[in-house]
């Protein structure tokens, strides 16, 4: 029975935040700590010859710490273990640390930082992803024989799409404190984080030490986004080495400029297309190439990669598919995961494809997809057969019956345009669509492998607890976890407390990434809650009263109040991991965007004028936080359409300041009409899905969709920036030129 | 901050005059802060002395005077858009202010620390250009007062002496029939820091231009007058094809440009004449 699920309550942790109360890291009290700092490299390849320390600078007052410092294994632990946790020669990207700096305070370690001068003897840098000779990780899915097909193909359509790089811009930047050993030898990291045991293993292999020799504990986290999945794990490493060195807490907070020049972005890219397509527009062979710069070392690269390859071919159906991926190692700061993890590129790339077809067919976009979609029934580019929870027709419908965007005379570039001149208006408007997938979990294996386990437990209070490694960092988490607690348990919000995600004290319920808390973990608790529900039940066999009452009663009558639950992975799923076929996710979830704009002829600012998204996520468990991240995905997916610009030279990000790195203010933000719809998965939560990355996917390419309908040029590339526009628009239209 | 700084924070006038006797290149007055701190925190500008003038109540105020509007030095952005007076004298001031930053950024902000600083993207700057505004200093040894075009004279260079202080600014009163136009190309909507941005100030009798004063920013490495303009246009009755090859004229002649950060030299001049063409058509031609 649904009773808070699918209701909106009161976020149990929104109080504190609304009012101020809510401790971040940054606000911890930490008596007698010092600060850390980073001195780091200022090019980006060479070899290190040595930091130089100014005799002028009294370094008594000061803790140092080097690679030699480092207890266990020099790499920050993740996929692979290419990342050292300091240089020792090999200088690979701009920024990257060399030697850490503890102080008693701000203004020493100010002094010591400037006072201590790296000596690198620079190398050719790599910085331009076709030219990188390294390859980090390739993936092929192939489906049918794409290459036959498209050799004896009538008509093949070709683009090439570039993304460039964003910044999450979470609104709190990186920070972490570390302790020195305890008396038992506990070391402790508290921090701003999405992934606990991320930082926790990192730690265990850089210290060599055991598991329970590591306590890792979330503290309030002012957002993520993906940006606090993998860097974490490089900041605990350096505090940890000055919390030793110094013998005392060390602080490594970054302020925002040190945030934005050395945390991981999203990915650049480059997607080519070849497609083969008949006259009527049915898609009959796809060929595919996914270039992505991964940065200096692998972090997350492949799995970034593999996201991105099996969203590559969009939410379509097609016999013959070729996929070619492939993530290559440049001299830029690591590039890591942003929400999305890879499918916004080849989304942006892959819907761009499909109004290029429209247009060189003369077919309504809305038309093509409609003749193209994955439906019940079909088959995705990995083979999988869509067998349930299949909201694709839904949710394009909807949004064309809202927007009436079928009805719009799309025009594709090269169309001729109404005449203009300089006493004519001012203004150009075009309308863009957008349909899209995106898988829910761990692609393929990754649950099974990973086994998340969960705990709930009823303190003596009559509460039931839930203990989960999956944070909350401004998502929802807390609310949604409570909902469905509440619902299996039934018993009210009131009776649910969601437990500090601190290594020590939760199980492993993986990392809080990938649309999976909910779909995943969130089935977890509900399972735990049941279990327990049932024997409450079962030695009692009464559920009137208040739920504290009958919990007390069934502890003091001696019931077992503990539950836990290791996922198990929905019933028939088969992967390969090796040849990239069959079930790469448990479900997907499907959305449909329109966006307005209206593109200024003198200046080549765009204004998003509207927005509509339609959804199917299942069941949304709490609708209003639902659609605050569908509204506040599509706005980070606006901002990548047309006004985040980060750029790099020399390996350097040159946005590198709040003033320079630009995301969507207010005014910069349309309308956002959401509509959810649900199609619930059988093995969900509720039948809930993911939610998180797919309003990511398709706010890109539904603005690019709508400036080319405005301007008659080709939007391929984006940040579709003014200067690019203008530039565009100077070749289309060359006498207008100075 | 390092904590070699000495600050003074004068209560009066002539304390802060007081304040800057014996200053030297190195010494840094702060109005609101809003550029200083900025410099500051970046390590762009290592505070030496600086003279925080930010209390003196003497440099704030607005007051209609014979020659025209009277600004005080500490005249924030937001006391320029709560302004009855500067709207009516000043109206594309008040426009420029308003686009300045965020709310807690116009709360500070100050018309002579704007001027200043002499940021090349200053938004009020190129009003004051194109309104033919006066900067009155002062110091120990008297006051003076130069129009703002010769005040500054570089990259965040200005003709102000150490012991100086820009003490007020004057907008000389509104030519019968002046039209004026402003249009701020920024980042994004609110918030940001120009590409490029214009003021012009024209009068015209029946169609015929008399005199047309129009200046930009964040196109070379000050505000600059565009000269050109007035060259083309004066004493002429001008189409939209005119006023077209004026707008070209001054892209091309009278701006240089640069890549930034922010955005490319092209763009920078490609919009320039764009927008100085819809804002000369808008003044002239009657259209809205």
């Amino acid at each position: 029975m649904e009773r808070t699920v699918g209701t909106d309550i009161r976020r149990p942790e929104g109080p504190d935040k609304v009012s101020g109360r809510a401790v971040f890291v940054a606000d911890l009290a930490t008596p007698g700590a010092w600060f850390g700092g980073t001195v780091r490299s200022d090019v980006p390849r060479g070899e290190l010859l040595g930091v130089d320390l100014d005799p002028a600078f009294d370094w008594d007052r000061v803790r140092l710490a080097g690679p030699a410092e480092v207890p266990g294994a020099n790499v920050v632990a993740m996929i692979n273990e290419d990342m050292p946790v300091l240089a020792e020669r090999e200088v690979r990207h701009v920024g990257q640390p060399l030697l850490l700096v503890a102080a008693p305070d701000a203004e020493t370690l100010g002094a010591a930082l400037a006072a201590a001068r790296p000596r690198i003897a620079p190398l050719p840098a790599v910085l331009d992803m076709e030219d990188a000779p390294d390859v980090l990780h390739e993936i092929l899915i192939e489906k049918g024989d794409a290459p036959s097909a498209l050799a004896r193909a009538a008509r093949i359509i070709e683009g090439t799409y570039r993304t460039d790089t964003q910044e999450q811009m979470y609104i709190e930047p990186q920070g972490v404190i570390a302790w020195p050993p305890d008396a038992s030898g506990c070391t402790v990291v508290r921090g701003s984080m999405q992934c606990p045991f991320y930082v926790h293993k990192s730690l265990v292999t850089m210290l060599g030490t055991r598991a329970d020799a590591v306590r890792v504990i979330q503290v309030e986290t002012g957002g993520g986004f993906g940006g606090k999945e993998d860097y974490p794990s490089v900041l605990a490493c350096h505090a940890v080495l000055l919390a030793r060195a110094a013998g005392v807490p060390v602080r490594m907070i970054y302020d925002r400029h040190e945030d934005l020049a050395v945390t991981p972005k999203r990915h650049p890219s480059r997607v080519r297309h070849r497609t083969s397509v008949a006259d009527d527009g049915t898609l009959l062979a796809m060929d595919i190439d996914v270039l992505l710069d991964g940065g200096a070392y692998t972090t997350l690269s492949p799995v970034v990669l593999s996201r991105a390859c099996i969203h590559a071919a969009g939410a379509y159906r097609c016999d013959h598919v070729r996929i070619r991926g492939r993530v290559v190692r440049t001299d830029h700061v690591p590039y890591g995961a942003f929400r999305g993890f890879g499918a916004p590129q080849v989304c942006f790339a892959v819907e761009r494809q499909m109004d290029r077809i429209a247009g060189a067919l003369a077919l309504h976009p809305a038309e093509l997809r409609r003749k193209n979609m994955l439906r019940v029934g079909d088959t995705t580019a990995t083979g999988q057969r869509l067998e349930t929870s299949v909201g694709s027709v839904e949710v394009m419908e909807r949004v064309l019956a809202r927007s009436r965007f079928d009805r719009h005379a799309w025009r594709s570039a090269g169309v001729a345009r109404e005449p203009h001149d300089s006493q004519g208006a001012r203004k150009r408007t075009g309308v863009g669509f957008s349909f899209f997938f995106h898988g829910a979990g761990f692609t393929g294996s990754g649950e099974e492998l990973l086994k998340a386990r969960v705990r709930v437990e009823l303190d003596q209070g009559g509460r039931a607890v839930v203990e989960t490694a999956s944070t909350e960092f401004g998502q929802g988490t807390i609310a949604m976890f409570t909902a469905l607690a509440a619902d299996a348990l039934g018993a009210a919000p009131e009776d649910i407390r969601i437990a500090a995600a601190d290594t020590s004290r939760v199980p492993n319920s993986g990392p809080t990434v990938a649309s999976r808390t909910c779909m995943v973990v969130g089935g977890c608790v509900m399972k735990a809650c049941a279990e327990l529900r049932a024997r409450m039940s079962a030695a009692s066999g009464d559920e009137s009263g208040p739920f504290a009452d009958r919990a007390r009663a069934f502890l003091a009558g001696g019931g077992d109040g503990l539950a836990e639950v290791v996922y198990a992975s929905p019933p028939g799923l088969v992967w390969d991991e090796e040849h990239y076929r069959g079930d790469a996710y448990p479900a997907y979830g499907w959305a449909a965007d329109v966006a307005e704009v209206e593109v200024d002829l003198d200046t080549f600012e765009v204004r998003v004028t509207r927005f509509l998204s339609t959804v199917d996520v299942g069941k949304a468990i709490q609708p209003q936080l639902v659609e605050g991240q569908i509204e506040g995905g599509s706005l980070q997916a606006i901002g990548f359409a047309h006004l985040e610009v980060v750029t790099t030279e020399g390996g350097r990000f040159l946005q590198d300041r709040m003033a320079t790195c630009i995301i969507p203010g207010t005014l910069d933000t349309p309308p956002i009409e959401v509509e959810l719809v649900e199609v619930p998965f059988p093995h969900g939560p509720a039948g809930a899905k993911g939610v998180g990355e797919l309003p990511m996917d398709g706010g890109a390419p539904a603005v690019a969709s709508a400036i080319e309908d405005a301007l008659g040029i080709h939007v391929d590339h984006i940040p579709a920036t003014p200067e690019r526009l203008l530039d565009a628009w100077l070749r289309a239209h060359p006498e207008e030129a100075l | 901050m390092s904590p070699a700084a000495t600050v003074s924070s004068p209560r009066t006038l002539a304390g802060a005059l007081d304040a800057l006797v014996g200053a030297t290149e190195a010494t840094l007055i702060l109005a609101g802060g809003t550029d200083l701190m900025v410099e500051f925190q970046t390590g762009r500008t290592r505070p030496g002395h600086v003279v925080d003038v930010w209390r003196v109540d003497e440099l704030r105020g607005i007051r209609a005077e014979p020659a025209g509007l009277r600004i005080g030095a500490l005249t924030t952005c937001t006391e320029l858009r709560a302004s009855a007076l500067a709207q009516e004298h000043a109206d594309i001031l008040v426009i420029a202010a308003d686009e300045v930053g965020a709310e807690q950024i116009q709360a500070r902000a100050t018309i002579g620390g704007n001027l200043g600083t002499a940021s090349p993207a200053a938004d009020l700057t190129p009003v004051l250009f194109a309104l033919e505004a006066e900067v009155r200093l002062v110091s120990k040894a008297g006051a003076r007062s130069l129009p703002v075009t010769e005040f500054l004279t570089g990259y965040r260079k200005t003709a102000r002496r150490p012991e100086e202080l820009i003490e007020s600014i004057l907008v000389p009163t509104r030519a019968p029939g002046e039209r004026r136009g402003f249009r701020k190309v920024g980042t994004r909507r609110a918030q940001s820091i120009s590409k490029v941005v214009v003021a012009v100030a024209v009068t015209a009798l029946d169609g015929v231009i008399r005199t047309l004063r129009a200046s930009a920013g964040s196109v070379a490495e000050r505000t600059i007058l565009l000269p050109s303009l007035e060259r083309e246009l004066a004493g002429k009755a001008p189409d939209a094809a005119a006023l077209d090859r004026a707008a070209r004229r001054a892209a091309t002649a009278d701006c240089a440009p640069i890549d930034d950060v922010r955005s490319t030299a092209r763009y920078r001049r490609e919009v320039l004449r764009r927008i100085l063409r819809t804002l000369l058509a808008e003044l002239l031609l009657d259209e809205t």
